[in-house]
């Protein structure tokens, strides 16, 4: 099931045009900064982690991570996890697959792991074409630390990996989350803007201040973390607690998921 | 073994039963023709029966097996359905459709077995040309035969269909017909449900009608019509052909609203033929008797209003 669901995925366009959009943004960032004057240092617009790109293409994908992160991440999450029930029981193709008949435990699972691919896969698709436009345009040199200190090219690199990882790990909670939203209702837009407002909420929440108490416990909280890695030596407190709150998103809403569609009556 | 069996079905919505106590079997090989007005319950009984939908109470078996055991019967894979409309993938080719179902049911000997069988079941429904093209562009009538070669992509021993010739024109209805009546003939059990009585009772072994979620009547398409029949009855003398009827058993008998016709229903034991014999003894001239063609069409209708009783 995990494998047609995957060879779905890519005869749909919006698997593309999804790729193509985000893929373009560390690109984009590249063209923006090598048309960029070769400014003086702190000119004021451009942000200067940005504007360290211009020595350096190891930056386009780390830039095209941290880019992609608050609001186009949710956004795919959304799409492939919201859609994933939803969208099948809106084309009428849900109840076909259940008289095949597909168990709706494994349906929901295949459908967990094939939007969690899809993610990981764009993910590695936006480091990837910064790495390249990047390289291409600035070539890698070692990479100045957020404590001061230097990387070399190829630990920079592992941990532009590692960040996507932790990425990819972070988003699997508002995926979860997605994918209960995606049993519950027969319309897959509905599903996947339920997802996208509540990744959004949850970041906005995030940022005001007032609620403190509740920023520890919300889904994309420790979603900024990834930046620690880059520190000297690297502060692992953050993304320990950013990875469990994703670690329990992710059990709790799986299984919400599992629950509710298990006794769903499937009427579209 | 049978083929379906439900006991005591029930489907309730809000405390409203919506299917009510349906006590089914079909046998073996039999084409059933589940009938009954929109809103009857017929897509809910199917949708229980194939373990789409959890009954309130009651219980289904399916091919032997019971649906809401502890895990889905087996005997679904081999079951084929079309269920209200057919469904696809509208990004996919009609043949990448049927590679989808046959895959998804995990792999393993029946998925080859359905992946083989795809060009003949094109074949089948006439869809060769069209397989390559995504079905976005398929008609409606092209969809619902993708969705009658889905049904049988498993070489099923057991079709449910729902309402299966929605869509399709004339000569399309008379070719799912055909389909459907070949293979009960060659041991495929059938249960197709419609709304339409002229559209069952041509094949059909057995008739059941649904109304309000209980059966209200079942058997054989013929002994349905038996029970009320409504003949029309040219003559050359309408006042003496009326005298000549009324005082007969089981004859209610009227001017038609065409001159030199009259209208006659049956009850139970009074036959057409006794009708014409006591025409001809008294002497009036019988030029046609015919029987209305929508006779059984009534016969439903009656069966549906009685139960229209407020409960």
């Amino acid at each position: 099931m995990f494998r047609v669901e995957l060879a779905k995925a890519r005869r749909r366009w919006r698997t593309y045009l999804i790729a193509m959009a985000l893929g373009g943004i560390p690109v984009l960032i590249v063209i923006a900064v090598k048309l960029s004057p070769p400014a003086s240092t702190g000119n004021g617009d451009a942000p200067p982690f940005l504007m360290q790109i211009v020595r350096n293409g190891l930056f386009a994908p780390l830039t095209g991570l941290a880019v992609i992160q608050p609001f186009f991440l949710p956004l795919a999450a959304g799409l492939f996890a919201g859609d994933a029930i939803a969208g099948e029981a809106q084309a009428g193709t849900l109840r076909y697959l259940l008289v095949r008949p597909v168990r709706r435990t494994r349906l929901v699972l295949a459908k967990y792991a094939s939007t969690m691919t899809l993610l990981g896969l764009l993910l590695l698709w936006v480091v990837g074409c910064g790495a390249f436009w990047g390289g291409v345009i600035f070539g890698f040199h070692p990479m100045p630390t957020l404590s001061g200190s230097t990387l070399s090219v190829a630990s920079a690199a592992l941990r532009i990996l590692g960040s996507a990882g932790y990425i990819f790990l972070g988003v699997s909670g508002i995926a979860a989350i997605g994918l209960f939203i995606s049993t519950l209702t027969d319309s897959g837009p509905g599903a996947t803007v339920a997802t996208v407002i509540l990744g959004i909420a949850s970041e906005i929440a995030d940022n005001i201040p007032s609620l403190h108490q509740i920023h520890a416990y919300l889904p994309t909280h420790g979603w900024l973390a990834f930046t620690d890695l880059f520190r000297f030596p690297v502060e692992w407190g953050s993304m320990r607690g950013g990875l469990v709150v994703s670690a329990v998103y992710t059990v709790v809403f799986l299984a919400a998921a599992l629950f509710a569609f298990g006794r769903k009556d499937v009427v579209a | 073994m049978t083929a379906l069996v439900t006991r005591g079905l029930t489907k309730r919505y809000d405390d409203v039963p919506v299917v009510d106590a349906l006590d089914l079997r079909i046998e073996r090989g039999e084409l059933y023709g589940f009938l009954g007005p929109n809103g009857a319950g017929k897509t809910t009984t199917i949708r229980m029966a194939l373990g789409l939908i959890f009954p309130s109470d009651g219980e289904v078996d399916l091919l032997g097996e019971p649906v809401f055991g502890s895990r889905p019967p087996a005997t679904l894979a081999r079951t084929g359905a079309m269920i209200e409309e057919p469904a696809f993938y509208r990004f996919l080719s009609g043949r990448k459709n049927l590679e989808v179902f046959a895959r998804a049911g995990g792999g393993g000997e029946d998925s080859r077995r359905r992946l083989a069988r795809i060009d003949e079941v094109l074949a089948l429904v006439g869809l060769t040309d069209a397989a390559n093209k995504r079905v976005k562009a398929y008609s409606q009538g092209m969809r619902q035969r993708l969705g009658i070669g889905l049904a049988l992509l498993g070489e099923p021993e057991m079709l449910v269909l729902d309402e299966p010739t929605n869509g399709l024109d004339p000569s399309g209805m008379r070719e799912v017909r055909r389909l459907l009546r070949s293979l009960a003939d060659s041991g495929t059990t059938v249960f197709v449900s419609s709304h339409l009585l002229s559209e069952v009772e041509a094949m059909c072994d057995r008739v059941g009608v649904l109304s309000r979620g209980r059966l209200v009547a079942e058997g054989a398409p013929g002994k349905l019509r038996g029970s009320v029949e409504r003949l029309r009855v040219e003559v050359d003398d309408v006042e003496r052909a009326l005298r000549t009827l009324s005082p007969l058993e089981g004859v209610t008998v009227a001017a038609g609203e065409i001159p030199g016709t009259l209208v006659v229903h049956l009850a139970r034991d009074a036959t057409a033929s006794a009708v014409n014999a006591a025409l001809v003894i008294a002497g009036v001239e019988v030029s046609a008797l015919m029987p209305e063609r929508d006779t059984l069409e009534d016969v439903f209708l009656a069966l549906v209003e009685d139960s229209d009783v407020p409960r």
